[in-house]
């Protein structure tokens, strides 16, 4: 199904997903509108695309981070199975901090270059990296690598700093969190790719997939207030990433999320992808050497069925390069 | 020989500095390269004079210069390198374009602009830098550019943005608001107003009475080796030079030319029709400028005494210092935090003139201009204002800025081990203890980890732990604290900056082997 969505576009991005399918719908654009719709609606809720991967989830290591992408991304069909012509894209990485590459406490850059151009060369329209920093954002753009990564590659590294790109959207499955202020590119993109990096962290233990997601939300305040644990797990039934992609090349072992030093970091040469956020999380925490039940938002997503911690359940495909 | 050409240096050269400090104060993403920081700031008189008793180096030297173009050539400093004197020729120039002004010469104001004089050195002497504060020209200039045009120019930046961003173009990048201090605000409004009524109706009135740089320097310039003269065998008493005098200080009816009050601007050498008016060798015999006289003396004493008194009555409240009140647990920190480099509250508050330029160049907008939190005389001056923001760990703009030594140059690594405050720990209003639900987010943020989450068996949870020996006082934790009305965590601010102990480092020695299975 080849949808040209440009035409659909809100003129306004200030436009609120629900809005859009509401004027959508009013409008009436006809038969080319009603299959826009259809698969937007099955974008939103979970992974049409990726259903007939062999796999439900890919774990690869003992490589860089391109060549453990391309290999891990053929077990789930190839990047043409999540990217999908004139589609557009935002990529969502790890830039919280101030810190060099080394560090570990953001997203490796090379890998953020690679899927950016890899999701060009899908044929995607516009390419969109940002995150909602916790140092200043500029420097964290810069001295993170990723905005030169981005740009490098072909796509939009856009700020996250000012509340104006945020609007406000309910998430009907949260149990604390019912609503949230959410970065426009998270709900105007086509396909949304989660690209974290796995870390320790003090507050929530570790930060993964969906820990990761404390990024594209305004308010963070309120998650610290009010169960951090809950918030995270409640957020992640608002809309699920159509792929996420752990990066666990460098990973941070203490003194998490910011780190102090290089010393701080071990070269673990991972990756993990997954469309089921809740699963690579169990995954990655295993691989960090802790048990999953430890880290209380996971078993939280797990009841709220954003996905499963249960690893047993799953085919997973475990490449060693 | 008619040399035009000066008011033609004059112009460009003044244009060129106004373009730089512009540049300065309103760059948005630190793009300003420090060559134009350092060379364009170097000159202004008061902030090189102080940051040349602060650091005692000739690197600090430029108000030397100063002093020794004054003695040659008069005040030049006035018309070529005042950011304040030129905003003045600015306005005075847009006002001609409408409507020819034609100036006539004034008697001076020597009771007031010496008496400001007087009383800024006495109150200065006396330890106290607000005199300066009140009156520094490039400060009000600082000032006038952070609180009024900067705001606007951000605000215009955010709106082309934003309407960029209706069409996914994501190429120009918002600068965050900045935060509106409405007595800065306020206080620049009038000094603006003041000088633009001043600048159109009386020329460089405001610099020939309340300018204490220009009466300064307008004292010296008597002793100047070369001074504007009337040329009296060339002089056709046309009264053209007498027209254009934006100072008023050409007085035809006597022959003379009152120098101090002459801000060499050169338009009198422009429009002179003859060789009526030129430099000439200043010891020469004329009649000469008569600065002083007893009547003057007692007015400057009284003035002194009336400063002195005011001063030695408000110092008292420069102490104390209280950032919250409430009923619960309210956050009392007894001493505002000063920028690192400043070296203690007392240096700090000695040196610095409230001209904003950190204030503007920093990029995480902690540095926030005080309203009472350093006392009544140090309103204006920045402080660390960890409730809007917080230091940046590797930034040392503001050090690298600051022209006047209240924040002296520091070399990143030092910086990150200067310690500003003190982190302490409000058990009592920390969601872990209250909620008994995890939260992280002031350990998350710190920079050395001096805040650490260390398991509580009493509660079952990680808990926030502090080592204040490696707590730098960046604020961070303060900062991201998400607790309301009142922080659970917060900066008690060092009187005096003490250095911190450098954060132990544990390496990982975990062994990889990249050929093993997965443990999943």
């Amino acid at each position: 199904m080849l949808i040209r969505h440009s035409n659909l576009k809100p003129c306004g991005a200030a436009m609120k997903r629900r809005t859009f399918l509401e004027k959508s719908l009013k409008i009436g654009l006809g038969a080319g509108a009603y299959l826009a719709f259809g698969n937007r609606l099955t974008t939103y809720a979970g992974d049409a695309a990726a259903k007939k991967a062999p796999f439900d989830l890919v774990a690869v290591k003992g490589g860089e981070p391109d060549i453990m992408f391309n290999r891990a991304i053929q077990s789930l069909g190839g990047i043409k199975n999540f990217v999908k012509p004139n589609q557009t894209v935002v990529v969502k990485p790890n830039i919280g901090w101030d810190v060099p590459p080394e560090i570990a406490g953001n997203t490796h850059p090379g890998l953020v270059e690679h899927i950016v151009k890899q999701c060009l060369d899908a044929g995607a329209k516009d390419v969109y990296v940002f995150d909602h920093t916790c140092d200043k954002w500029s420097s964290c753009y810069m001295n993170s690598g990723i905005e030169k990564a981005v740009k490098d590659a072909g796509g939009k590294i856009v700020p996250g700093n000012m509340e104006k790109y945020y609007q406000e959207v309910d998430v009907p499955g949260g149990k604390i969190l019912t609503h949230a202020k959410v970065h426009e590119l998270i709900l105007e993109s086509d396909v949304f790719i989660n690209v974290p990096v796995l870390k320790n962290h003090g507050g929530a233990r570790l930060t993964i997939a969906m820990k990761n997601l404390m990024g594209v939300v305004w308010d963070r305040r309120f998650w610290h207030r009010n169960d951090l644990h809950q918030c995270i797990a409640d957020f992640a039934t608002f809309r699920k990433p159509d792929l996420n992609v752990i990066d666990a090349y460098h990973v941070m072992k203490q003194n998490g999320p910011r780190g102090v030093s290089a010393a701080d970091v071990v070269t673990l040469k991972s990756q993990i992808l997954s469309t089921d956020m809740v699963a690579a999380d169990a995954a990655a925490a295993r691989l960090f050497g802790m048990d999953p039940a430890e880290v209380p938002y996971i078993g939280m997503a797990d009841q709220l069925k954003v996905g499963t911690m249960d690893l047993s359940r799953l085919n997973i495909d475990r490449i060693v390069l | 020989m008619k040399p035009h050409f000066l008011k033609r240096v004059r112009v460009f050269v003044s244009l060129t500095f106004f373009a730089a400090f512009s540049a300065l104060f309103l760059d948005m993403g630190n793009s300003v390269p420090d060559l134009i920081s350092d060379y364009v700031v170097y000159f202004q008189f008061l902030p090189s004079l102080l940051k040349f008793l602060s650091a005692g180096t000739l690197a600090a030297a430029g108000f030397i210069f100063v002093i020794f173009l004054t003695l040659l050539f008069g005040r030049v400093y006035c018309s070529f390198l005042c950011p304040l004197g030129v905003l003045q020729d600015v306005f005075i120039f847009a006002r001609n374009k409408t409507r020819k002004i034609t100036y006539a010469f004034q008697h001076a104001f020597s009771r007031t602009r010496y008496g400001i004089l007087t009383g800024v050195i006495l109150v200065f002497i006396s330890g106290s830098i607000t005199g300066i504060t009140l009156t520094d020209p490039y400060s009000h200039f600082g000032r006038i550019l952070t609180h009024i045009i900067r705001p606007a120019a951000v605000w215009m930046n955010n709106a082309l943005v934003f309407s960029l961003a209706k069409i996914n173009v994501y190429a120009v990048y918002p600068v965050e608001s900045v935060k509106l201090s409405y007595l800065p605000l306020f206080f620049s409004l009038a000094v603006l107003a003041l000088i633009l009524w001043m600048s159109l109706s009386c020329g460089r009135l405001y610099c020939n009475t309340l300018c204490p740089v220009g009466t300064f320097l307008g004292f010296l310039s008597g002793f100047s080796v070369f001074k504007i003269r009337f040329n009296a065998g060339e002089c056709i008493h046309c009264r053209a030079c007498e027209k254009v005098c934006k100072a008023g200080c050409m007085d035809l009816k006597n022959n003379v030319i009152d120098f101090s009050r002459c801000v060499a601007c050169y338009n009198c050498l422009k429009a002179c029709p003859t060789s009526g008016v030129a430099y000439q060798w200043g010891f020469k015999k004329t009649a000469p400028v008569v600065i002083g006289d007893a009547g003057k003396r007692n007015f400057l004493l009284q003035t002194a005494a009336f400063f002195f008194a005011s001063v030695s009555s408000l110092a008292g409240a420069q102490r104390e210092i209280e950032i919250y009140r409430s009923s619960t647990v309210p956050v009392t920190s007894k001493t505002a935090i000063t920028p690192p480099g400043s070296v203690s509250l007392k240096n700090f508050s000695n040196r610095c003139t409230a001209c904003q330029l950190c204030v503007a160049a920093c990029p995480t907008r902690v540095l926030q201009p005080a309203n009472l939190e350093y006392g009544l005389l140090g309103v204006m001056q920045p402080r660390m204002d960890y409730k809007l923001s917080y230091c940046n760990y590797d930034c040392v703009i503001c050090s690298a800025v600051c022209p006047t030594g209240a924040i002296l140059p520091q070399h990143p690594n030092t910086k990150k081990l200067i310690q500003l405050g003190r982190a302490k720990f409000i058990r009592k209003n920390c969601v872990v203890y209250t909620q008994k639900t995890d939260c992280g987010a002031c350990a998350e943020h710190c920079p050395t980890k001096a805040v650490r989450m260390v398991f509580d068996k009493e509660i079952r949870k990680h808990a926030p732990k502090i080592d204040e020996s490696i707590c730098v006082g960046c604020g961070a934790c303060e900062f991201a604290c998400p607790t309301k009305p009142y922080k659970s965590i917060y900066v008690e601010g060092n009187a005096v900056h003490v250095a911190a102990e450098k954060a132990r480092e544990v390496k990982i020695t975990e062994k990889v082997d990249l050929k093993e299975d997965f443990p999943f």
